[in-house]
């Protein structure tokens, strides 16, 4: 009975919408007689191909023609052409691991963060990740509350990521209380340099990790049961099934997770915007920062530094993803 | 009894194991650390400014008890306050006026005789409540009805243009054999590598040139032609066999009826999953958004609480209230949608 209801409610909603599908099947008819089959192909494909050309393929290529022609103007018509200037601007240093001694010291400042956060942050997370995996996995009870409780973050919107825990992490926040607790001194989590790296780190972990550990649980329970079975009976320790079958076996999984955390870790920006503004002075500063800063927020506007910027931000990126591809190719193989 | 030996029958055995106590100590560690600043969250933001002031803070949210008293001939509401004065029992008195660190009370019950307490004699009476006006102000007076408006406009017509014109192209990639098919797939995975943090500054200008710039479509449009939609949606498509298209044509169905009478029911589960996920980037987009939008009537919700954040004299008890506000829908559709969402992420790695 109410399975009809339902049905029903839904046949007078879905109504207009089928209406106007039969409706746009008269022109769609008379359009296949002109145009035939091939016509109804391109029909198909054009309005994804012309979003995707405009907003994916041409800004790639204007971001090319940027990164090679000055000044402020936007319209391509306006810039001159400055060859690899920004280039050399971007990478001229006496001594590349000191920032300071860079002409855009603000681009080796952020560089340099990036791969500081981006080791830290994906060894700890992938660590983290592979153990509450591998205790998912384990028998217990309520698994996919548990699974639920570590992944929830993953959907929250960076601001929403940032301003609870800038909320958790002030002075007079709940951090601190819990040190008073413990009669130590309270910590300025966010404005003393190593304490917003950490932080930064921290936050970013809490909020991607159900990410891994969801795709490393998926790959724990594809291992076969027999296994671990067939081990049993021969008597082996389960710190030797681990290494001999557990571990073997995820590895490709694991692979291709870390390369994956990589390729996201690098492109940090929005959820430690929010926390810090990129701060205390420049110990937030990441990549994606840099470019939206130069691009965008600072008064000296620098399109064509920011595209360069970018062009060596995207090389890491590809070389990434390709790594990326190949592993999965290699696993599926596998 | 069976009850109780089911409940706390572990591995292997009866008996306690250690890496059931690993297993319990870690998740109930991850318990607190992931869900405890959700749950932080919400009991802050229904705290009064004063409560949230506090140090040390409360975990639940309280309001303070008053009681109407008449003054002076006229009935007023007066905060009530716990007096324990040396030699005397506690009792309960109503604030009339603080004059420096000296407060005059009355009883409630003989409004006529005004009690001189020193205030640090005292505690407010408090009981839990809510301070719903945290909610309430903002959606009234600070925009934040239209930047939720906003929202919902963006995240609703961008995915309905995703999942049409995604599906539209997933069916010509998979279901049609063309000259420059591979090459349209090529083009597709070369840019699943450039993410959109890699191309704003052109495409601010492509956006720009099109007189899109402060505009909700400005924002809706560059996001719509997902490689990763198409992608998910041709692969599930894939798996449809070519003899119910054919046993169509042979009824006389159009091209367009077999897309949408049979390829788009048969695709529902794969269109489901990019949906939510649809829902979920687009209600969470900032860096774009922030971008394009710095006029403040077109505000999403996200870059109008980051804006809120930013530039008020830190009004936190307005931002947390918010804050929950922006997480609920991403929340509902986690509750009610989890399962496709963990399909969704373990047989594809989309995100």
């Amino acid at each position: 009975m109410i399975s009809n209801e339902k049905t029903t409610i839904g046949a007078v909603l879905s109504a207009p919408v089928r209406w106007l599908a039969e409706a746009i099947d008269i022109p769609m008819r008379w359009w296949q007689g002109i145009a035939g089959r091939p016509g109804m192909i391109s029909f198909f494909l054009i309005p994804n191909l012309l979003i995707f050309g405009m907003f994916v393929l041409v800004p790639l290529f204007i971001n090319i023609v940027y990164s090679v022609t000055g000044g402020t103007e936007l319209f391509l018509s306006d810039r001159s052409y400055v060859g690899g200037a920004h280039f050399n601007r971007l990478l001229e240093c006496e001594n590349h691991f000191n920032p300071n001694s860079c002409r855009e010291d603000l681009f080796w400042i952020a560089l340099w963060n990036t791969i500081k956060f981006v080791f830290t942050q994906v060894s700890v997370m992938i660590v983290f990740a592979v153990i509450t995996a591998l205790i998912l996995n384990g028998k217990i009870r309520a698994r996919a509350f548990w699974r639920a409780v570590f992944f929830f973050p993953v959907l929250l919107s960076p601001v929403v990521v940032g301003l609870i825990w800038q909320w958790m992490l002030q002075r007079q926040g709940v951090f601190n209380f819990i040190l008073f607790q413990f009669d130590a001194q309270a910590i300025n989590w966010l404005t003393e340099r190593t304490w917003a790296f950490g932080a930064a780190v921290g936050v970013s972990i809490w909020a991607h990790v159900g990410f891994y550990v969801l795709i490393l649980l998926a790959g724990l329970q594809a291992i076969p049961r027999d296994l671990y079975e067939a081990a049993e009976m021969d008597g082996t320790p389960p710190a030797r099934a681990f290494w001999r079958i557990t571990l073997p076996l995820l590895w490709p999984n694991l692979l291709v997770v870390i390369v994956l955390a990589l390729i996201r870790a690098v492109q940090v920006f929005d959820e430690v915007y929010v926390l810090t503004g990129g701060g205390p002075g420049t110990s937030n500063l990441y990549l994606t920062q840099y470019i939206y800063e130069v691009g965008f927020a600072s008064i000296l506007r620098n399109p064509g530094l920011a595209s360069a910027a970018s062009l060596i931000m995207a090389s890491i990126l590809v070389v990434l993803t390709l790594a990326q591809l190949g592993l999965t190719r290699w696993k599926d193989k596998k | 009894m069976k009850a109780i030996t089911f409940l706390t029958r572990r591995r292997g055995g009866d008996t306690w194991h250690w890496t059931d106590v690993v297993t319990f100590a870690w998740l109930g560690f991850g318990l607190i650390i992931m869900f405890g600043p959700a749950i932080w969250l919400v009991m802050s933001s229904f705290k009064s400014p004063a409560q949230l002031a506090e140090f040390p803070p409360t975990i639940l949210p309280y309001v303070s008890e008053t009681v109407e008293v008449p003054v002076k001939g006229t009935m007023k509401e007066l905060p009530l306050y716990t007096v324990t004065t040396e030699g005397e029992a506690p009792r309960e008195l109503a604030e009339v006026r603080r004059v420096g660190i000296i407060a005059n009370m009355v009883d409630p019950a003989d409004p006529e005789t005004v009690i001189k307490v020193n205030i640090n004699d005292r505690t407010p009476v408090r009981r839990v409540g809510l301070a719903l006006e945290n909610y309430a102000k903002p959606l009234r007076d600070f925009n934040f009805g239209l930047y939720l408006w906003n929202s919902v406009f963006v995240t609703g017509v961008a995915t309905i243009i995703t999942l049409i014109t995604n599906s539209m192209a997933a069916f010509a990639l998979s279901k049609y054999d063309f000259r420059g098919r591979n090459a349209v797939l090529l083009l597709i995975v070369a840019t699943l590598m450039i993410p959109i943090s890699v191309n704003i500054v052109p495409l601010y200008s492509v956006v720009s040139s099109l007189g899109l710039l402060n505009s909700l479509w400005g924002v809706i449009l560059p996001t719509v032609a997902t490689p990763t939609g198409v992608f998910l949606l041709r692969q599930y498509m894939l798996t449809i066999p070519d003899e119910l298209l054919e046993a169509a044509r042979m009824d006389k169905a159009s091209e367009w009826q077999i897309y949408w009478r049979i390829i788009l029911p048969l695709t529902a589960p794969a269109l489901a999953v990019l949906a939510i996920f649809s829902v979920v980037w687009r209600w969470n987009d900032f860096l774009w958004p922030l971008i394009v939008l710095s006029r403040k009537e077109l505000f999403t919700l996200q870059v109008g609480l980051n804006t809120f954040a930013g530039e008020l004299n830190v009004q936190w008890h307005f931002i947390l209230a918010m804050t929950v506000a922006t997480m609920i829908p991403v929340v509902l559709v986690f509750v009610f949608l989890q399962r496709y969402i963990t399909a969704g992420i373990a047989g594809t790695g989309l995100k």
